[in-house]
C-alpha cells in the first residue's frame, strides 16, 4: 500500500472506524448533541455528561453511521475529553483542527507534540477533503459546550 | 473534431475523442487521470475551450442590443446556438428554446411560471421516486405555496419506475408530471414516451416536464416524438460549459406563461405605467446573458452531433455492460441500480466500506468517481444505502478506465480486508 495512503488510514484509525469505543447512549447525559455532514450524509449523536461541577467531562460517547475517519474521530474523542475540562476540551478541538488544516511541515509538529493519541489523524492534512469527516464529532463537542444550559440543540452542521 | 455536416461515423474511435480533451493528459497524485464522473459534470474539447476563447477575440459584445457590427456578429453566433439546440433535440422552431443557467434553473422557471398559474389548492404534482433534487424540491415549494399535493411513483428494487403504478397515480386533479429521462443516481433509462402517452390518457389537464440533464450525453432526443410539453437539460453535462442550459416548451404552453424575472431583453416597451413583454422565449431571457458559454454550449452540440449519438450511445452500452460484468465479478460488491435499460452510471456500495473512504483511496489511485448521495437522497433511502460509489462513462471513457476502477476497488477492499 501507498505510504501517505497509510498516513491517512494508520492501523489505529482502521482499528477505531471498524470497533468504534464509548459507541452507547448516556441515559441522563448533560448535552445530548446532534451532528449531521449534508455533503456525505453522515449523522450521528455526540453524549456528554459534566461532573457535579459542570466543568469536567466525567463521560463521553457518540453514536452514529459515517466512514472509517469520522467514526475513528468520534471514538479516538470520546476516549481522549473523558476528565477534561471544557477549556481544555475546547483547546484540543483548536490544536486538533491545527494540525489537520495546516500546510505539511509548518505548525502541525507542534500541535502534534500536545495531542498524544489525536496526532494519528496527522495525514488527514494531505486530504483535505476528509477534514469535514475528521472534525464532525467535534464540531458537535463545540456546540455542545459553548451552548446556554437549557436550550434545544439545533444540529450542528459542518456545512 | 468532426462537424455536423460530416456524416456521423458508425462507430466511436475512443483514441481519436480522447485526443480531443486537454485534461485527460493531467496526472493526479502522479497517476494517469481516470475520470469516471461525467454524470457530475462532463470534460471540455479542445473545440469547446476554443469556441469559447474566440468569443472574447474576435465576436465579443453585447447581444440583441448595439446595431454595430461586434453586437451583430455577437447576436448572430448566440441565436446560431439557440437553433443548434432546437435541432438537436428535435424541437419544431428555435422560438421555443430558452437558454438559461442549467436544468435546475429551467425547472424552477416552470415550476413559478406555468406552476403558479395552473396549481391550485387539492392539486397534485406527479414525480417519481428516483428524481434528481432539482426535480423535486422546486415542486414541493410550489405545492407548499399552493396547497397541493407532490405524490410520488414508486421504484423496484431494481431501479426502474413500474408503469402501472404510475399511471394508477394519474388523475384529472394532475396539473404537472414530471420526470428524468435518465436516473443521475441509478443509470436508469425512463420509458418517456410511453410515460407521456399515459398522463395524455389519465390526466388531460397536466403537462409533462422531462428532466434531461443525463439524457442528452447519452441518447438521442427528439422532443416530437416524446411527445412532451417541456423538456430542459445542461451543457455541462454533454462536454459543454457550466452555468449554462436550455428549457424546451411548446409554443402554446410558453405564450401562456407568465414572464419569470423582469428585466432588459425580456421587455418590449416598459413606462412607469405599464410594460410590454417580449415573446417567447425572449420573455423568460431577462438581463445579458451567458454570451460566451451559450455559442460554446453551440460548440459541444456540434461536437457531439458529430461524433454522432448513434455510435455514442452504442460506445457507452457496451462499455456499461462491461464495468456491469467486471464489478459483478468482486465479491462484497452491491450494484444499485439494475435496471434492465441503463445508461452511463454504475452506482454501487462496496461491503463493509463507506463510500468516502473507498472514493479517497480511488482518488489516490488516479480514479475519479463520485462518491455521496448524487443529490438524490430519497433513492439512498429507498435503497437503504447513505451513499454510493458511482462510477459513470463519457465518450473517453475505456475498457482500461474501467479495469483501473476494478484494480482500486481491490485496494480498497485489502485496505479494509
Amino acid at each position: 500500500m501507498t505510504s501517505d495512503l497509510r498516513d491517512l488510514y494508520q492501523d489505529v484509525i482502521l482499528d477505531h472506524g471498524k470497533k468504534p469505543r464509548n459507541a452507547r447512549v448516556i441515559e441522563g447525559a448533560t448535552f445530548t448533541q446532534p451532528a449531521y455532514n449534508p455533503l456525505c450524509g453522515d449523522r450521528g449523536t455526540l453524549y456528554l455528561s459534566m461532573d457535579p461541577t459542570g466543568q469536567k467531562i466525567a463521560d463521553a460517547s457518540y453514536v452514529g453511521q459515517g466512514c472509517s475517519i469520522s467514526t475513528a474521530s468520534a471514538s479516538i474523542m470520546t476516549d481522549f475529553v473523558r476528565g477534561k475540562s471544557r477549556e481544555e476540551a475546547l483547546e484540543t478541538f483548536g490544536l486538533f483542527r491545527e494540525m489537520i488544516t495546516a500546510p505539511p511541515d509548518e505548525a502541525t509538529h507542534r500541535a502534534v507534540a500536545d495531542l498524544g493519541k489525536l496526532s494519528v489523524f496527522s495525514g488527514v492534512a494531505e486530504f483535505p477533503a476528509r477534514v469535514k469527516c475528521a472534525t464532525l464529532a467535534w464540531h458537535a463537542l463545540k456546540a455542545a459546550l459553548t451552548e446556554s444550559p437549557g436550550g434545544v440543540p439545533a444540529p450542528v452542521s459542518t456545512e | 473534431m468532426k462537424t455536423e455536416s460530416t456524416t456521423p461515423a458508425l462507430s466511436l474511435d475512443v483514441e481519436t475523442v480522447r485526443a480531443d480533451f486537454p485534461i485527460l493528459a493531467t496526472k493526479v497524485h502522479g497517476k494517469p487521470l481516470v475520470y469516471l464522473d461525467s454524470a457530475a459534470s462532463a470534460q471540455k474539447p479542445r473545440a469547446v475551450i476554443d469556441a469559447e476563447r474566440r468569443v472574447y477575440e474576435e465576436m465579443y459584445a453585447n447581444v440583441h442590443r448595439g446595431v454595430h457590427d461586434l453586437s451583430m456578429r455577437a447576436s448572430e453566433a448566440y441565436e446560431a446556438a439557440r437553433s443548434k439546440v432546437a435541432r438537436f433535440i428535435g424541437a419544431p422552431s428555435m422560438k421555443e428554446v430558452i437558454l438559461l443557467r442549467g436544468t435546475t434553473e429551467a425547472i424552477n422557471l416552470v415550476a413559478q411560471t406555468h406552476g403558479r398559474v395552473n396549481v391550485k389548492a387539492g392539486d397534485e404534482v406527479l414525480i417519481t421516486a428516483l428524481e434528481h433534487h432539482a426535480n423535486i424540491v422546486p415542486w414541493q415549494m410550489l405545492c407548499e405555496e399552493k396547497g397541493a399535493r407532490l405524490v410520488v411513483a414508486p421504484i423496484n428494487d431494481a431501479g426502474e419506475v413500474e408503469l402501472n403504478r404510475f399511471e394508477a397515480l394519474l388523475s384529472p386533479r394532475t396539473r404537472i408530471a414530471a420526470f428524468a429521462h435518465v436516473s443521475n443516481a441509478l443509470g436508469t433509462v425512463l420509458d418517456v414516451e410511453r410515460m407521456t402517452a399515459l398522463v395524455r390518457e389519465r390526466a388531460k389537464n397536466a403537462v409533462v416536464l422531462i428532466d434531461g440533464a443525463q439524457g442528452v450525453p447519452h441518447l438521442q432526443v427528439d422532443v416530437q416524438a416524446i411527445g412532451c410539453d417541456f423538456y430542459c437539460f445542461s451543457a455541462h453535462k454533454m462536454y459543454g460549459p457550466s452555468g449554462m442550459g436550455a428549457l424546451w416548451g411548446r409554443k402554446v404552453v410558453l405564450d401562456a406563461m407568465p414572464p419569470w424575472q423582469g428585466g432588459g431583453d425580456m421587455i418590449l416597451s416598459v413606462t412607469f405605467a405599464k410594460t410590454t413583454y417580449n415573446e417567447a422565449p425572449f420573455k423568460f431571457e431577462a438581463g445579458t446573458p451567458n454570451i460566451a458559454g451559450t455559442i460554446a454550449f453551440g460548440a459541444a452540440i456540434d461536437y457531439l452531433t458529430g461524433l454522432g449519438l448513434p455510435a455514442v450511445a452504442a460506445a457507452e452500452h457496451e462499455l456499461l455492460a462491461y464495468g456491469t460484468r467486471a464489478l459483478a465479478a468482486i465479491p462484497g460488491i452491491r450494484l444499485i441500480g439494475t435496471a434492465a435499460h441503463k445508461a452511463s452510471a454504475l452506482s454501487f456500495v462496496i461491503e463493509g466500506v463507506h463510500p468516502h473512504d473507498a472514493g479517497s483511496i480511488l482518488d489516490y489511485e488516479g480514479v475519479a468517481v463520485r462518491t455521496g448521495h448524487h443529490c438524490a437522497q430519497p433513492v439512498m433511502d429507498r435503497f437503504n444505502v447513505p451513499a454510493t460509489i458511482r462510477a459513470s462513462l463519457g465518450v473517453y471513457n475505456t475498457r482500461e478506465d474501467l479495469d483501473a476502477l476494478v484494480r482500486g476497488i481491490r485496494k480498497v477492499q485489502e485496505m479494509f480486508a
